[in-house]
């Protein structure tokens, strides 16, 4: 069988089959590439981890300040102490899982719902709540305040 | 045949001091002889060495003649003798004299559980059972009534009859006996109601102990029902919130000068079950039309909230249909979803706020509920254009495709017409 | 002189290009009306590329272990560019690679292309099914979700119950005597590097014997052209089965694109291995057939644990079927009857097990 190369003669319909197969080929590779290709440029969003979060940043807080900030897929508490010390709890009561808060004037942490109160470990110290609050670490990266889940020893 | 004699000499002595030991361990800590009896009897005048062993009483050291005197280490009927100091049944009347004589002594209880209170008997006195018990009546209850008295268990026991799970249940025994409380005048409805509240559900279903039961409003020892103008403090103790915006509420002093009992107006005092938005209504849940008149300012307040409550209400279920169908079209929304806790968070504070009865400070929480579920919304909707822009994109790639295949098609055809 | 023809007499110079490529330009494929089946093997082939290819670009943004594995597949597929994309079609062409590897398998099987002298062809292609699901099983658990974590304690609890050396066997594929984090970097070390290996050498060595003893021709096919004497139907690979082939490859990847965005694969929520087990934990589908036959064999059968009897039986049924050219000579004929009615018998369970495990309540 001989090879017939497709460049000789130059009928139309060679020359519509060469357009389909060359362009569609070069569309589907674009097609494919593309994607690709955006996919290996890192996103300006960088991947923590689940561990890691950016709460804050430096300044953002005043002592006996604090904020509440996603975690996970839950609510966190990053709050300064009067003393001037970081730390984070999560936000989510132990009694029926409604969002805590800090109080400056009780300057510990107290969940709206039933009366609940917590000491700034996270301590379950008055009302409903029957466990503590979970404790996060806390680290100051250059400017930036990052909470991390505490790691298993 | 000496040392046959012998090995049955040993035999027997074994077999005796066996038996001996196995006696004296049955008895427990302390010789009792009382349940070698009383064990076997019948009730009323059954006490089982088991029933016994559970008693905190018993596991403390004391005998049955720690109340009732006598002597328990000597057998049969000699144990109940009088000169031993026998008193037989302890009358009702004779109850709380009897125990508060161990448990309203400091020095004494100190020995045993120093962080044990000991005013049991005076909070007694103050209460009602104890004001009645006073001027003669036995029929109220005594400190036997609710702990029990031979399987007293302490109260962080399951078991207990005045572990929280089953005070109201302890309570109820008499309460709910219609032909006992005949003479009292007071409903005895209140178990029936509790069992269809809140608070039962949060204690029974969720295992919350700290849900109120009938002890944590009437006080336990010192049960009384607390003061008509004064029931928002006990309700205060847990949902500070609302008493706090009712305090400063036009309806305190109103509620006060008609002697109208606060929170339990509008919520009842035993059936408090979930408050739903029908609360604002005018149906038949509605409360507030039982007072104020229909186009008068409040009813317009009344209404003003209702509508505010829905239209947040509404706005969150619309914002969850789009986030689900994004999800379900397999786009990642959960920070969306996160945020859609907070917008509830919202109505919640809203829903809080009504106890203020100011439609303005209503209007803030729904107006920050709606700004967040707007958000949301917006998020939802934006994951739903990626999802039709990726299928926009699939559907180029699968136009090259096929022109690609087109084009094969036709270029093998054309390649094997020309070699035949 | 044109760059290409240039480039030809530099390779020529140094090496036989002649003799490299005139092997390739003479093969030949059988044309009849079962030559479609053909297609299954390439198109295996093709996407065990596509997983490689797509399986680097995950492992760029991938990172094992309990605390980060499911955040990692989170961020490919929201914040990554076209992260969905990659991700999903990895998933996806993991199934598909599965179903045409069997597909092909049973199309040997019934076009008897395992026949002398390709048995070493055949042995090859079941490790490499076997690896397959080995990859299925391994890269499972990689996402660590719920549904994943649950249903690899499941299979690795099943294999423990292997007589003798199930436990150490369990033991080694979990690190441990549970399914934790360990688990989870074992897995991937056996998903990315040890299966791979194994897997690149195995497809070497199959597609060496393919290209050795050529294309298969059914029986019938064989003999009608024998009797027809000479009429021997073929085409060349290069250009006309191979563009054909291109085709199909093509087809596959509109497939795969398809299936990817409208059908994206599912997150699910993050394994929390102290949460109790949620009801209908499913293995994926190919395992199907015989997790639902293990259900259904009785605790006890005379005394014997009904799993293990289970197990064993799958065991037996699998080494036969590894070993299945060798009896295709046994007793004229009568072995080849056999095998077509074991072959007919074990797709139609298979089939019905999997649909029946996924009706069964």
């Amino acid at each position: 069988m001989e090879k017939v190369a497709v460049s000789e003669g130059t009928t139309p319909r060679r020359r519509v089959v060469e357009f389909l197969l060359g362009g569609g080929v070069l569309a589907s590779i674009v097609s494919f590439v593309y994607p690709v290709l955006r996919y290996l440029i890192p996103p300006r969003v960088a991947d923590l981890g689940g561990d890691e979060v950016v709460a804050s940043k430096v300044g953002d807080l005043k002592p006996n300040g604090s904020k509440i900030f996603r975690f996970g897929n839950r609510p966190a508490l990053l709050l300064m102490t009067a003393a001037g010390e970081y730390r984070a709890l999560s936000a989510v009561c132990t009694h029926l899982s409604c969002t805590v808060q800090y109080r400056k004037d009780l300057e510990h942490i107290w969940c709206a719902c039933h009366n609940g109160h917590y000491d700034l470990n996270g301590r379950n110290i008055s009302g409903p709540p029957p466990r503590p609050l979970e404790q996060f670490q806390v680290h100051v990266r250059g400017d930036e305040i990052v909470v991390a889940r505490k790691r298993e020893v | 045949m000496d040392t046959l004699r012998n090995n049955a000499l040993w035999r027997a002595m074994f077999l005796f001091v066996a038996l001996l030991l196995r006696v004296s361990i049955a008895r427990g800590q302390a010789a009792n002889t009382c349940l070698d009896c009383h064990g076997a009897l019948d009730p009323p005048l059954q006490v089982t060495e088991q029933q016994f062993a559970n008693d905190i009483h018993s596991q403390k050291g004391l005998t049955c003649a720690s109340c009732h005197g006598g002597d328990p280490t000597r057998a049969d009927m000699d144990a109940m003798s009088k000169t031993a100091g026998f008193r037989g049944k302890i009358s009702r009347k004779d109850i709380p004299g009897l125990c508060g004589g161990c448990h309203s002594d400091g020095a004494f209880m100190r020995k045993y559980n120093p962080s044990l209170r000991t005013d049991q008997l005076s909070q007694y006195k103050t209460s009602v059972h104890g004001t009645l018990f006073a001027k003669g009546d036995t029929k109220v209850a005594v400190c036997v009534d609710c702990h029990g008295v031979h399987d007293l268990r302490p109260a962080r026991d399951t078991q207990s009859k005045v572990n929280p799970l089953n005070v109201a249940q302890t309570c109820s025994r008499c309460h709910s006996n219609a032909e006992y409380m005949r003479t009292y005048g007071i409903p005895t409805d209140q178990f029936a109601k509790y069992g269809t509240s809140v608070h039962h559900e949060a204690m029974t279903a969720r295992g919350d102990l700290s849900a109120p039961t009938c002890t944590t409003c009437h006080g336990n020892h010192g049960a009384a029902p607390p003061g008509v103008g004064t029931v928002q403090n006990v309700c205060s103790t847990c949902h500070v919130f609302q008493a706090e915006m009712y305090e400063k509420s036009s309806h305190k002093d109103a509620f006060k000068a008609a002697g109208l009992p606060g929170c339990v107006v509008c919520h009842s005092n035993h059936g408090v079950t979930q408050p739903t938005d029908a609360k604002l209504g005018t149906g038949p849940e509605g409360v507030c039309m039982q007072c104020h008149s229909p186009g008068d300012v409040c009813d317009q307040a009344r209404a003003k909230m209702l509508v505010e409550l829905s239209q947040l209400d509404q706005a969150i279920k619309n914002a969850n249909q789009v986030l689900a169908v994004a999800e379900s079209s397999g786009m990642e929304v959960s920070e969306a979803r996160l945020g859609q806790d907070q917008a509830r968070d919202s109505l919640v504070k809203a829903r809080v706020t009504i106890h203020s009865f100011e439609t303005k400070l209503v209007e803030q929480d729904i107006q920050a509920g709606l700004a967040t579920v707007a958000k949301n919304l917006q998020a939802g909707k934006d994951a739903l254009r990626e999802r039709n822009y990726r299928r926009i994109g699939l559907g180029v790639a699968v136009l090259a495709i096929l022109i690609v295949l087109l084009g094969l098609h036709l270029y093998i055809r054309q390649i094997e017409a020309n070699a035949k | 002189m044109t760059f290409l023809s240039r480039a030809r007499l530099w390779f020529d110079e140094r090496f036989d290009w002649a003799g490299l490529v005139g092997p390739l330009k003479k093969k030949a494929v059988p044309v009849h009306k079962l030559s479609y089946w053909y297609f299954l093997g390439g198109i295996t082939l093709f996407l065990f590329m596509i997983q490689v290819f797509t399986g680097i670009l995950l492992l760029l943004y991938y990172r094992p272990g309990a605390n980060e594995a499911f955040e990692s597949v989170q961020y490919i597929m929201t914040r990554v560019q076209f992260g969905w994309l990659i991700r999903s079609i990895h998933s996806w062409a993991a199934n598909l690679m599965i179903l045409t590897a069997f597909l092909h398998m049973f199309s040997v099987v019934f076009l008897r292309a395992y026949r002398k002298p390709r048995e070493l062809t055949w042995l090859s292609g079941m490790l490499l099914l076997f690896l397959a699901m080995g990859f299925g099983f391994s890269g499972y658990l990689l996402p660590w979700n719920t549904l994943a974590f649950f249903a690899t304690k499941v299979g690795t609890e099943i294999t423990g119950q292997v007589p003798v050396i199930g436990h150490s066997l369990m033991v080694f594929l979990r690190g441990g005597e549970d399914v934790t984090g360990a688990t989870l970097t074992r897995f991937f070390g056996f998903h990315v590097a040890v299966l791979p290996g194994l897997t690149i050498l195995m497809v070497l060595v199959h597609l060496a014997l393919v290209q050795y003893f050529g294309m298969s021709v059914p029986p019938g096919v064989e003999a009608r052209w024998k009797a027809a004497r000479g009429e021997v139907r073929e085409m060349k690979f290069f250009p006309n089965f191979f563009l054909r082939e291109l085709m199909a490859w093509y087809i596959a990847l509109g497939v795969l694109g398809a299936l990817a965005a409208i059908l994206p694969w599912e997150l699910g929520t993050k394994a929390d291995p102290f949460a109790p087990a949620p009801a209908g934990i499913r293995p994926e589908w190919y395992f199907m057939f015989m997790f639902q036959t293990l259900k259904e064999i009785p605790a006890k059968v005379w005394r014997l644990d009904g799993e293990v009897i289970g197990i064993l039986l799958f065991g037996v049924a699998g080494l036969l079927w590894t070993l299945l050219p060798f009896f295709d000579q046994v007793g004229q004929g009568r072995g080849r009857r056999f095998i077509m009615g074991v072959a007919i018998f074990a797709v139609s369970y298979m089939f019905a097990m999997t649909i029946y495990g996924y009706v069964a309540k």
